[in-house]
């Protein structure tokens, strides 16, 4: 017998008669309102990360800010990023074609993406490897992650952003730098992932 | 019948532990420091949640149901796994677990492996078995890092290296880096960020370089097939995305139905774990994500021995959230090690008898490592009723012959109305001889307790003499 039959069989008997429970779901759900922008920009700046809210027309201006106050200069922008939100002068923007290895990714100076959805209440940025976010290492080697969030991806709860995104593609949530608060229950921003991370709120 | 591994010898009872645990005062101090910030930062992000409740009930349901289904489910997250390019293996104990993920590791060739933390991988001691395959695995949870480097055991499920404070910390990173790979640098402080710092630089390049991971995984959907990882420092997401080949070993009770699911348990454990209204990183894959190769191991190792027990089987719920270990006043004083368990506190009390069995004198004493407060089961996020499986895994072992005597004494003393009176009227006169310890094989029983005082007459006699206080 495989241990998958033996697994399988040991379920089948411990389970022998006994019934079913219904599930109810009695919390809030997916709701069609969008999310809050104040809210989001509040809870994202919880987590000590850096954000901006700036209109359609003063996005490409706030990036290079953005890339120029944080002395970024090879910047990694996956393929798809909105070339309108690049600023001609500044930064030099790295494509991930051919694919970089990680020790390309680790020395260049930051990542600018865009992302998939966003979550309100918990000040949370998903990316799923769509247009101008690419592959889930760019997010992750470089030690500066710049995110350009539209206000309309911007969803109120947890339960509207598992219902926008499609679980077949890589998904990756981030809620703020990376932290860790494994000394005496400290929190510590800043371990493997991007110490920094600055989020651009385009209304 | 085989004794279920579950990470740490199982020498010693409870009480002997517990009692050289609280005498350490500097554990004592860390322990409280730390179960105390986290205890307020859960409540209060929980506070913030309107309906906690419903989340929390539904949470319950949810791994009810998947647990009354679970052999339709894991047949169902095979072959999702299967279909997006993944390998799923069957585990049914320990030692399988650790050959195929051995086995598995030689195809690649690679002699070093990274691994995110993961309970299951520590429950089968896979570091161990794969160094005597001739593979070295690093831990890269900071918390897993402080363990390895210190030679130590975890002593909780969601920080290890609770019990160490930072001047410890810094003592072993000073002093052991340099033997697993880039020291620490030498003017090392204590200051969390520094600590944080050196762990950041020492494992950096292992990242880059590593063609292996191993990890375990929070939830596992039946209907897509796909894993969940949560976490914070981004290690997690180093080991999941960077390597060529990705081994998780999952328990069978990690599966959840479907996608929408998640809705409920992104809400449930950010916020019962670290007390955060969500984790800094959560990674979400299904079967073979950019091209890396990924091996998902299903691993029983006694949960099935568990899942056949009425009122046990609810431990299978848990989430390893590690709530019930923050507002345990029993683990805050002893911390995790006294529970010889990867699993501590109120879960560890109930889960490691079950998964063990009741064989050895710790598991048989694990049970009575709780004052039966409760708390653990008002912040568990699945609802587990601890205390109930605690006092019925009570019932189970064979209680030691004085306190079979004596509740066999007291049976026959409350049989009869007379033979209480009796009693009472002989205990009345003899007050002054009661000794305040209890003598011989009693004395366990006044250890922890003081004896009542005897009064001078029981109530039914007072209340004869005065006529109920009128005379």
């Amino acid at each position: 017998m495989s241990s998958r039959d033996l697994i399988l069989a040991r379920v089948r008997r411990a389970l022998a008669g006994v019934p079913d429970v219904e599930i109810t779901r009695a919390y809030r759900g997916p709701s069609p309102a969008p999310g809050d922008i104040r809210l989001f920009e509040e809870r994202v700046r919880d987590y000590r990360a850096v954000v901006h809210v700036v209109d359609e027309a003063g996005t490409a201006g706030q990036v290079a800010r953005s890339l120029a106050g944080r002395g970024a200069r090879r910047v990694v922008v996956p393929g798809g990023f909105p070339p309108r939100w690049l600023a001609a002068e500044g930064a030099e923007a790295v494509a991930d074609d051919p694919p970089l290895s990680a020790a390309d990714l680790d020395a260049v100076d930051g990542v600018l993406t865009t992302c998939a959805v966003a979550i309100a209440e918990t000040g949370t940025i998903v990316l799923d490897a769509g247009p101008g976010q690419g592959r889930r290492a760019l997010t992750l080697v470089p030690d500066y992650h710049l995110c350009v969030v539209r206000a309309a991806q911007i969803v109120a709860a947890v339960p509207d952003a598992v219902a926008r995104l499609d679980p077949a593609r890589p998904l990756t949530w981030i809620s703020g730098p990376s932290a860790t608060s494994d000394i005496e229950l400290n929190r510590v921003e800043g371990v493997h992932g991007p110490r920094t991370l600055e989020v651009l709120i385009v209304t | 019948m085989s004794v279920t591994f579950l990470g740490m010898p199982a020498d010693r009872p409870f009480p002997r532990n517990a009692a050289r645990a609280v005498r350490d005062s500097q554990l004592r101090f860390n322990l409280r420091k730390a179960t105390r910030t986290i205890r307020a930062r859960r409540a209060s992000v929980v506070a913030e949640a309107p309906d906690w409740a419903g989340l929390r009930e539904a949470g319950r349901a949810i791994k009810e149901h998947t647990l009354r289904n679970l052999d339709r489910y894991l047949m169902q997250l095979e072959e999702a796994v299967t279909a997006a390019g993944g390998h799923v293996h069957w585990a049914a104990d320990a030692a399988e677990a650790n050959r195929i993920v051995a086995d598995l590791v030689k195809a690649t060739g690679e002699t070093e492996v990274v691994k995110v933390k993961s309970m299951a991988t520590q429950e089968i001691g896979l570091n161990e078995a794969l160094l005597e395959h001739g593979v070295t695995a690093y831990e890269t949870d900071l918390a897993e890092l402080i363990v390895q480097l210190g030679d130590d055991r975890p002593s909780h499920i969601l920080v290890p290296a609770i019990h160490r404070n930072r001047a410890e910390i810094r003592e072993i990173f000073a002093e052991h880096m340099s033997g697993w790979g880039r020291p620490a640098p030498g003017d090392l402080t204590d200051d969390p960020e520094a600590l944080a710092e050196a762990a950041r630089l020492h494992l950096r390049e292992r990242f880059l370089k590593t063609k292996v991971a191993i990890s375990g995984a929070n939830f596992a959907i039946a209907e897509t097939g796909t894993m969940v990882v949560l976490e914070s420092e981004g290690n997690g997401r180093m080991c999941l995305t960077l390597p060529r080949t990705l081994i998780s070993v999952v328990g069978i009770e990690k599966v959840l139905p479907s996608w929408r699911d998640l809705e409920v348990f992104l809400q449930l454990l950010p916020r019962s774990s670290t007390g955060e209204r969500m984790n800094p990183y959560t990674s979400m894959w299904t079967g073979a994500a950019e091209g890396q190769e990924f091996h998902l191991v299903l691993l029983d190792n006694g949960r099935t021995r568990v899942l056949a027990d009425e009122v046990g089987r609810q431990a299978l719920r848990c989430i390893r959230c590690s709530a019930c270990l923050n507002v345990c006043p029993v683990y805050e004083r002893t911390g995790g090690h006294a529970y010889g368990s990867v699993y501590p506190g109120p879960i560890g009390a109930i889960l490691t008898p079950q998964l063990r069995g009741m064989g050895s004198e710790l598991d048989r004493s694990l049970p009575y490592a709780s004052s039966l407060c409760g708390a653990c089961y008002d912040v568990c996020p699945v609802a587990i009723d601890i205390p109930s499986v605690l006092v019925d895994l009570r019932a189970r072992a064979r209680h030691p012959w004085p306190e079979r005597a004596g509740m066999a004494a007291a049976g026959w003393v409350f049989e009869r109305p007379g033979r209480l009176a009796g009693l009472q009227r002989a205990g009345g006169r003899l007050r002054r001889l009661v000794p305040r310890r209890l003598p011989g094989p009693l004395a366990g029983w006044t250890d922890t307790r003081d004896l009542p005082e005897v009064p001078r007459e029981s109530f039914r006699e007072w209340w004869d003499r005065t006529d109920g206080g009128r005379r």
